[in-house]
């Protein structure tokens, strides 16, 4: 019944972006990878569903990334004692982490070499899936210690150095293992999952109307995005599409959130640069748009801002002229302390060829958003596949070539200035009418995607209603699932003290990756 | 470097006042003599991020920039535990989390208090309690202090940084024995 609704839909799925639905088994599976490597495109997400009580079956789920849309692969795979599926790590080198997620959350396992708990640090039992229909979301159970076997790098001289999960400054939690000769870095491995609280398993108590307040606390400095994709899946759903003015205040506040974090990250790096000037002053700037946001959208945070159909408040009446301000004020002053950071020789000198990234790993490790903006990957969703107001816009992807952190530097400082236009072209040409409308229980058994460029890359929302508005699954998928892996790469050869600098300069979330 | 100079000028000092709660005619000078008397020194404070989205860190951030200027009341973050004399918990104590901040709080020397920051940490927030989570930082160590918001606002914290000392001043056994 299910399967013959979701045939009937002809391979459309409802999402914001143009998204094709297809099915496959278990030698298609592999082969729909295939095709899109050969064809320069990258994998977006993965993530399984537990759907014994409806058909006794499994499903796994790989969205790619391709030129001109989004294609969502389904396989079906039968719930024996040992469930498996064909592992594509081989093909998209950012997928075996993934697939560890889907094994310690649902117990499906990819037929991969690494079997090493990623999610689960022995919180829970390793005969416990927590994501399983028949788990109870309630259980608890007292930590115990497992060990987790890193890769030991041998030879003369080699040292390692752990850091983390708690580490020096006000920054989230994960663990570092550096395999060192003197200050040189040989090989670092990354541990994470220490900020996994169950989100997805939390999606499934809520009502479809509350997810996006969940959705948007996914990762606080992305709050806006992952809002908005959540609504724009359930929108795209229920077929009731945002109001135009609602869709305008959203990219307003989606552009202010890619303001306030790169305003953020570039005083960051100058301090990680020993220039402790510039921490102050974009510290400072940061505050003012926060203040701004507070004085226009009702909270420095938008966590509460967008809601399915639309947007929560609307403007004051004297927020045009306020905002418009401002942005000439920041432009300004962001102007003046660009260029003093391009005439410090000493930043510079930390900046330039500090963790490289090349274009082709960048390439074949699925880089996303602003770290590949950095090493020439001209892909900007925003760009690429537009949703309202964007495809209103005439936009391009701002890249840089060099791939370090100079160049991820450099993005972030023209992506605050294009956002800056942005802003100002959406309030010139502000629609009239509700900032939202009303929008219904979906029909149970929907699958749609939401996908919306946030300022650190795609964050994709993959939600599944159930019956009388509720949520039977949602998954959701932040870039750093994608880039965490790169940063073991730009630090090879690189020495210790930099790895804060390189570090701050992807600026990669834990919580969005950890769920 | 003149460049450097001149921004620096034309910026200006921009600390502002702070209100406490408990005192709310001390200004920043007030505050600094108050946590002297208290502690003989500054304020030494560890952050912990026990599952936190990374809201309550960049509001914690927040209150390094100049408007705020914790520093300037004598109030610092330190990079070990066995630096601080209080913890600032965020997040729902996630069960990754559990055992690292457990350690942390051992790691600290006695007397010490602890505030746990924004919702989660308050009572878990909308994680909850779940097989993944352990629904606020009172479940896992003593709480002192407490701010809820999602996320507080920077001054906000700091007048619970600010309360929490008060309290513990004014009241040597307070701070927390385990």
């Amino acid at each position: 019944m299910i399967a013959e609704s979701i045939k009937e839909a002809a391979n459309v799925l409802p999402s914001n972006v143009p998204c094709r639905h297809f099915k496959v088994d278990a030698e298609g599976w592999r082969q729909f990878g295939e095709g899109v490597r050969s064809k320069r495109g990258n994998l977006l997400s993965l993530w399984g569903t537990d759907d014994r009580d409806r058909d006794a079956r499994y499903r796994v789920y790989a969205a790619y990334l391709e030129a001109k849309s989004v294609s969502v692969v389904e396989h079906e795979i039968d719930a024996g004692t040992t469930p498996a599926y064909p592992s594509i790590a081989e093909i998209f080198p950012s997928a075996p982490r993934m697939e560890r997620a889907i094994f310690d959350l649902l117990g499906i396992k990819s037929m991969q070499a690494d079997y090493r708990g990623w999610l689960r640090h022995a919180g829970w039992p390793n005969e416990v899936f927590p994501l399983r229909r028949d788990f109870d979301a309630k259980s608890q159970y007292s930590v115990i210690s497992e060990p987790y076997p890193f890769v030991q790098v041998e030879g003369d001289g080699v040292h390692e150095i752990p850091v983390g999960p708690v580490h020096a400054g006000t920054i989230e939690p994960g663990h570092f293992r550096f395999s060192v000769v003197g200050e040189k870095v040989l090989r670092l491995e990354e541990r994470l999952g220490y900020n996994h609280k169950g989100i997805a398993k939390r999606f499934e108590q809520l009502p479809q109307r509350r997810g996006h307040s969940l959705a948007a606390r996914i990762s606080g400095d992305s709050a806006v995005t992952y809002s908005w994709a959540y609504c724009a899946a359930l929108e795209a759903i229920t077929r009731t599409p945002c109001p135009r003015l609602g869709a305008h205040l959203r990219a307003l506040a989606l552009e202010h959130e890619r303001m306030a974090n790169h305003l953020g990250d570039l005083g960051a790096l100058g301090n990680d640069a020993g220039f402790a000037f510039g921490l102050t002053h974009f510290s400072r700037l940061k505050e003012d748009l926060l203040r701004t946001n507070q004085a226009i959208f009702g909270a420095r945070y938008l966590m509460d801002f967008i809601v399915p159909g639309g947007v929560a408040t609307e403007l004051p009446e004297d927020a045009l002229q306020s905002l418009l301000g401002q942005y000439a004020a920041l432009e300004h002053e962001v102007l003046s302390l660009r260029n003093i950071y391009d005439n410090h020789a000493g930043i510079q000198d930390r900046f330039r060829e500090a963790g490289v990234l090349s274009n082709e790993l960048a390439t074949n490790l699925d880089a996303m958003g602003l770290a590949a903006r950095a090493s020439s990957i001209e892909r900007d969703l925003r760009v690429n596949l537009p949703w309202y107001p964007y495809n209103n816009l005439e936009l391009k992807a701002v890249t840089q070539a060099a791939g370090d952190v100079a160049a991820r530097v450099n993005v972030r400082f023209d992506e605050v200035f294009a956002s800056m236009d942005i802003c100002r072209t959406l309030l010139e040409h502000l629609p009239d009418g509700p900032v939202r409308c009303a929008v219904p229980d979906a029909k149970p058994d929907q699958l749609g995607l939401g996908i919306i460029e946030g300022w650190r890359g795609p964050v994709l929302i993959a939600l599944e209603t159930g019956a009388d508005g509720s949520i039977r699954r949602c998954h959701a998928h932040d870039p750093s699932w994608q880039n965490w892996p790169l940063l073991e790469y730009a630090i090879l050869g690189n020495i210790v003290p930099d790895f804060p600098l390189i570090n701050k300069s992807f600026n990669l979330s834990y919580s969005g990756h950890d769920g | 470097m003149l460049k450097t100079i001149s921004q620096m000028i034309r910026s200006g000092i921009l600390t502002e006042k702070i209100e406490s709660r408990p005192d709310p005619a001390s200004d920043s000078k007030e505050l600094q003599q108050k946590i002297w008397r208290l502690l003989g020194r500054a304020l030494s404070i560890r952050h912990v991020d026990a599952g936190s989205c990374n809201g309550c860190e960049l509001e914690i951030q927040a209150l390094n920039n100049p408007y705020y200027n914790l520093e300037g009341v004598g109030i610092r973050f330190v990079a070990s535990p066995r630096h601080a004399d209080m913890l600032l918990v965020t997040g729902p104590v996630s069960v990754n989390m559990e055992e690292a901040l457990r350690r942390t709080y051992d790691a600290v020397p006695e007397p010490k208090l602890v505030v746990a920051v924004g919702d989660c940490g308050a009572c878990g927030g909308i994680f909850g309690k779940s097989y993944a989570s352990r629904g606020g930082v009172s479940e896992v160590v003593p709480v002192n202090g407490t701010v809820s918001g999602c996320p507080p606002s920077p001054r906000a914290i700091l007048e619970t940084i600010l309360e929490t000392i008060c309290a513990a001043g004014s009241q040597p056994d307070a701070t927390h024995e385990r």
